[in-house]
């Protein structure tokens, strides 16, 4: 035995350790792969030996081999092998490699499993300690469930070097296998007050870590958090706190006043700010930050200054805007971190005043600009900086125009499209621009050649799509049409790509039809227009032989046309107006949500089916059949036509049936969209399925699926039902629940008015917003309220409030304002007394709308309210005060918010019982009080009614059997309200519950009211 | 703290610790990424950046770059720190530390990475400590030498 050792540790006399292999890589510069190879071949060797020293060494070596980038993987039960070593030396060299070369899909960590299990509970500390760092890095799922017990224990262990570890590791634990979490957590409170630092930090470390996650839960533990803060001296664990209370301000704002208990080093400032943006701690943060920002000049903390102010810049704007001039230095910066933190913050800073002399400068930049990401990345921002909020800064599209033309100047840029669609939009919705964009466009197609020349590493050749299509759209305003019209027929042309080839040809077609126009007002001239003819029959031809199809399909077209033109113009046939007739109307931009706005024609239900769809299995007997028979195939069909005719209702709903049970039982059925007779269906068995009628996707109202054909009905009972409104008060409400949205308007500023006007396309127009054309209305405003509660708190509603200016003049200094009554109470700002106004955050120009928010605090829900209210405004040219009265009606529907049933759409039909048995047990608990309501005469659909009450009283549908449905939604305040409509032979009954007597019996007058008319 | 890389100026790595579990090609084109990008910036440029959806910070002590990956919503200014701290704690074991001590003794550099971080949380704040614990377990390292 002894001589055994005595001949291993000779051996090891005669191996490389370490050192050796290290020394030689750098000896071996020239052929490094290959002394490297030798020595991988040399510890295959060793790690064959059964001595356990020879063994760690070669793992050693391997470890420094797999930084250097070799593969080692074929080592990893060696590694084990070490790893499983009793001596420290050895254990510590095993678990280094592992935790270096392991990773979740090494297949050995299963066997180590016992080991480090063993390790774990070793006397030895340091043994334990090197587990328990190996395990940080290669932890998997199944070991964290494994071993998640003995590391608790450990958690309470007697050395602090150990607990600490423990209670670090525990942090990856928990990723790995959340549900170790909850036994574990009383234990990681217990260690925040643990006796040794170490450990008290590690545990706020990971609570911080956890608390980032989910932060709600967390919220009891802050005034331990608050005592640790103000009594520990560890900056570390310091940072840490305040990190964590970053965390949790949202939710609670309490927590925020205590950050400002600690400004003491920049690094605590800076997460200040960006955990506190609802402070006003992080003003103070700012003023200190931009001092050092001045002044030091220092790279990092120019860098973080500037982070600081972007978050800073999103509830504060004012303050960031007083260092617009550093801001534009730090553009300057050699620094590419720091240019892009600089553009994002120039973003949020401009105004109508210092937009021009802003891009003036990012202009500059563009030019100098070296790299072309950061040049691309300076264009994007320059076309978002002008293009923000429709335009809203500029005041002068002809100096825009003209930017973007310079910027096609740029040379390999890849936003050629975002340019182009820029171009487009402006012409299109700016009108007085289009003189002066048509000449600007003309130059650009004249110039092609410069912007081609590298056509196939640039994306800038887009613009000449929009240049041609804006001097073909808006020809009349071109000086010299017949120019433009031979600069876009050039033969080079046709290397430009298909689609603006395509519209090349198009556009030259409409060229064509001005020049025509322009030419036969004065018939003597009508060799010009021959001229022009021929011009085209000339080039059309290189377009009629393209590869792309649309270009083809569009050359021979036109090119056939003015082949005939030109015939005609040869008999002296005047053709102009005809031609231009090809091209005539205007293109309006439309909004993405304009089709909703479109009525649906009286009788057309989108939703029937027009002919009934034939069943899969059906058709695929039949196809079975008529293979088997294909010799008769053609008699087959003869046959069959008529048979279809004849299937009669009764047998028709029974196959429909038949076909529903094959498609229950089959499992690779993929279901439609679950509606919710079909939860009905499937919750009580497949026999007692009425048949269904397919149009009704109407009572679930769900979140983000588009209804538009509800809303166009409901759109138009209401427009009816807001006429009457309208004679009484000259004012429509109109209630949906839609999430609150803060409220911060964009700070007015001194009046520029614009030069141009923009058409504004407001894609966020509420669907159901109607403009009313309110020519009763003193002069100019209308406005269209929408309440609505707001989830977040019980006692808030938001009331949105839609201006919009009918009269010619442009009106300012527009202020809101409400008398308050003992129950509900407009909130003002701090400070403002309880009869001020409040101002509008916006001026409108004629012919614009724009939506405000207001907040109203409010007791009781029970009963309805009416406030009394006035607007007072300035009209510009006659700068006389003028005032409005209107009246806010708060209905009780408008403190209800549409709860829907989630799980009612949910796939797995366990969750959908479990709601259907909430709602059973809600209703069985003798909590909620009744009330009932009859109403006559209804005669419209079953699902027309589910559909109103959806809509305007905020309720959804539980579960809908037949002509019998339950419904439900929930108060601000959190009151339940269960309604059961029946119907029968025009007559509806509701029977209701709610907890609350006095609203469930305001909800049932104003359902009642709803239904009185119509 | 994702992972945290050392290298020389010449791009050769000479630390790698990794806290988040990835194949090793993911790890190898992560850090022959991020070896590039940070050789190629100035010595007066911040020691921030925006690299996917992380943030590097590193620092170039002589002629070795320590470089910590850290997400999003992580204080920069702390994993400085960290990196100073680790700086330190090498330095005083070394004394006065420099690249080829990390190249020779490279496990032992790792040792006091992991006595200082544990799964990329700092563990041990206090200098003396971390030290204290290398210096015993190398005393039981020692012990147990076989000859």
């Amino acid at each position: 035995m002894a001589l055994k050792i005595v001949k291993g540790s000779i051996d090891r006399m005669f191996d490389k350790n370490l050192q050796d292999l290290v020394r030689g890589i750098r000896n071996h510069k020239e052929d490094e792969a290959k002394y490297i190879s030798t020595c991988i071949d040399e510890i295959k060797q060793e790690l064959k030996q059964d001595n356990i020293a020879v063994k760690s060494n070669a793992v050693c070596k391997l470890t420094y081999l797999q930084m250097l980038g070799y593969d080692v993987s074929w080592a990893a039960f060696n590694i084990v092998e070490v790893m499983s070593s009793s001596k420290f030396t050895y254990k510590r060299i095993g678990y280094l490699a592992a935790s270096q070369c392991f990773h979740e899909s090494t297949d050995v960590i299963m066997l180590t499993t016992n080991q480090i299990r063993k390790d774990l509970s070793s006397p030895n500390q340091y043994d334990t300690g090197v587990a328990l760092t190996g395990l940080s890095c290669f932890v998997t799922p199944d070991l964290a469930r494994d071993l998640a017990n003995d590391i608790m224990t450990l958690m309470s262990h007697t050395k602090p070097y150990i607990r600490k570890k423990a209670v670090l590791i525990m942090y990856k634990v928990f990723l790995k296998y959340p549900e170790s979490l909850r036994p574990a957590f009383p234990r990681m409170k217990e260690k925040l007050e643990d006796p040794d630092p170490g450990v008290q930090s590690a545990a706020v470390n990971v609570i911080c870590e956890l608390a980032r996650r989910n932060p709600k839960n967390y919220l009891s533990l802050a005034p331990l958090f608050f005592k640790l803060m103000t009594s520990s001296t560890n900056n570390w664990v310091l940072i840490k706190i305040i990190k964590l209370f970053g965390a949790l301000t949202p939710l609670e704002p309490l927590v925020g006043t205590a950050g400002s208990y600690c400004l003491s080093s920049v690094s605590v400032l800076i997460s200040l700010s960006s955990g506190m943006p609802n402070h006003s701690a992080s003003i103070q943060a700012l003023c200190i930050v931009s001092r050092p920002l001045s002044v030091l000049s220092l790279f990092v903390v120019k860098y973080l200054g500037l982070l600081a102010m972007s978050k800073i810049l999103k509830t504060h704007p004012k303050s960031v805007q007083s260092h617009k001039d550093l801001i534009l230095q730090c553009l300057d910066d050699k620094d590419e971190s720091i240019r892009l933190r600089a553009l994002d913050l120039l973003y949020g800073m401009v105004s109508k005043k210092n937009l021009m002399e802003i891009v003036k400068k990012l202009m500059l930049h563009v030019d100098k600009a070296e790299g072309t990401t950061y040049r691309d990345e300076l264009l994007t921002k320059i076309i978002d900086i002008c293009s923000q909020s429709n335009y809203q800064y500029i005041t002068n599209f002809e100096w825009y125009i003209s930017i973007l033309v310079e910027l096609t100047r740029l040379e390999g840029t890849r936003h050629g499209h975002l340019i182009a669609s820029q171009m487009l939009d402006v012409a299109i919705r700016v009108k007085a621009i289009r003189a002066f964009a048509v000449a600007q466009m003309a130059t650009l197609l004249d110039n092609a050649h410069l912007l081609t020349g590298n056509t196939q590493h640039s994306g800038i050749c887009e613009v000449l799509y929009a240049a041609a299509w804006i001097c073909g759209e808006f020809s009349e305003h071109l000086e010299d049409p017949m120019a433009t019209l031979e600069a876009m027929l050039r033969p080079k042309v046709a290397t430009l790509p298909g689609h603006i080839q395509a519209v090349y040809v198009q556009n030259a077609a409409k060229l064509f039809s001005t020049v025509l126009c322009g030419q036969e007002g004065a018939p003597a001239d009508s060799k010009v227009a021959q001229e022009t003819s021929q011009l085209l029959i000339d080039r059309l031809p290189v377009f009629v032989q393209s590869d792309n199809l649309e270009v083809q399909e569009r050359a021979s077209c036109i090119l056939q046309l003015v082949k005939y033109i030109q015939k005609l113009q040869q008999k002296d046939v005047e053709v102009a107006e005809e031609v231009t007739a090809l091209f005539a109307g205007e293109l309006n931009p439309v909004a993405p949500k304009a089709q909703k706005k479109v009525p649906v024609p009286e009788g057309l239900d989108l939703d029937a089916w027009i002919n009934e769809p034939p069943s899969g299995s059906e058709s695929e007997d039949e196809g079975r059949k008529t293979k088997g028979k294909a010799v008769f195939a053609r008699e087959e069909s003869r046959h069959t036509k008529p048979r279809y005719t004849e299937v009669d209702e009764k047998e028709l709903a029974k196959r429909r049936e038949v076909r529903k049970a094959e498609q229950a039982n089959n499992p690779f059925y993929i279901k439609a969209s679950p509606s919710s007779q079909k939860v009905y269906q499937e919750a009580v068995g497949v026999e007692h399925i009425p048949v269904v009628q397919i149009d009704l996707s109407v009572p679930l109202k769900v979140p983000g699926m588009p209804m538009s054909d509800q809303y166009v009905k409901l759109e138009e009972e209401r427009r009816q039902k807001n006429k009457a409104d309208r004679k009484k008060d000259k004012k429509k409400r109109r209630e949906k629940g839609r999430q609150r949205r803060g409220d911060s308007g964009p700070e007015s500023e001194e009046d520029i008015t614009p030069a141009h006007m923009v058409d504004i396309v407001t894609e966020e127009m509420p669907e159901n917003a109607l403009p009313i054309n309110s020519s009763l209305t003193s002069r100019c405003i209308t406005d269209v309220c929408d309440i609505q509660g707001n989830l977040h708190d019980g006692s808030q509603v938001v009331v949105s409030v839609i201006f919009e200016n009918k009269c010619d003049s442009f009106i300012k200094s527009m202020e809101f304002n409400v008398m308050d009554s003992l129950n509900s109470k407009l909130q003002r700002p701090e400070g403002a007394g309880p009869h001020d106004s409040l101002t509008v955050p916006f001026h409108l120009p004629p012919g614009i709308s724009s939506e405000a928010r207001f907040i109203f605090s409010v007791q009781s829900i029970v009963m309805p309210q009416k406030l009394k209210g006035t607007l007072t405004f300035i009209v510009k040219d006659s700068s006389t005060h003028e005032k409005l009265d209107f009246k806010l009606h708060f209905t009780c529907t408008s403190y209800l918010i549409t709860t829907p049933c989630y799980s009612v759409l949910c796939p797995d039909l366990n969750l959908r019982l479990n709601c259907f048995d909430a709602y059973a047990k809600l209703l069985e608990s003798g909590d909620l009080k009744g009330s009932s309501l009859k109403l006559e005469g209804i005669n419209q659909p079953f699902h027309h009614l589910l559909a109103r009450i959806c809509f305007h009283h905020h309720f959804s549908v539980v579960e809908r059997i037949d002509s019998c449905a339950s419904m439900y939604s929930r108060s601000i305040q959190g009151h339940h309200v269960c309604l059961l409509v029946k119907t029968a032979d025009q007559t509806v009954s509701i029977d209701a519950k709610c907890d609350e007597p006095g609203l469930l019996r305001n909800v049932l007058d104003e359902i009642k009211l709803t239904f009185s008319q119509c | 703290m994702q992972f945290m890389l050392l290298f020389s100026r010449q791009g050769k790595l000479r630390l790698q610790k990794w806290y988040v579990p990835l194949s090793d090609k993911e790890r190898k084109k992560i850090s022959r990424d991020l070896v590039q990008t940070i050789l190629a910036r100035k010595p007066k440029m911040c020691s921030f950046l925006e690299w996917r959806d992380l943030k590097i910070v590193y620092k170039r002590y002589a002629s070795l770059y320590f470089c910590c990956a850290v997400e999003d919503q992580d204080n920069e200014l702390i994993t400085l720190e960290i990196i100073h701290r680790y700086v330190e704690l090498l330095d005083k074991y070394f004394g006065s530390v420099c690249e080829l001590d990390i190249i020779f003794n490279f496990e032992k550099a790792y040792f006091i990475l992991d006595e200082f971080l544990l799964g990329g949380e700092a563990q041990e704040t206090s200098k003396k400590n971390v030290l204290k614990a290398i210096e015993q377990a190398d005393l039981l390292q020692e012990c147990t030498f076989p000859v």
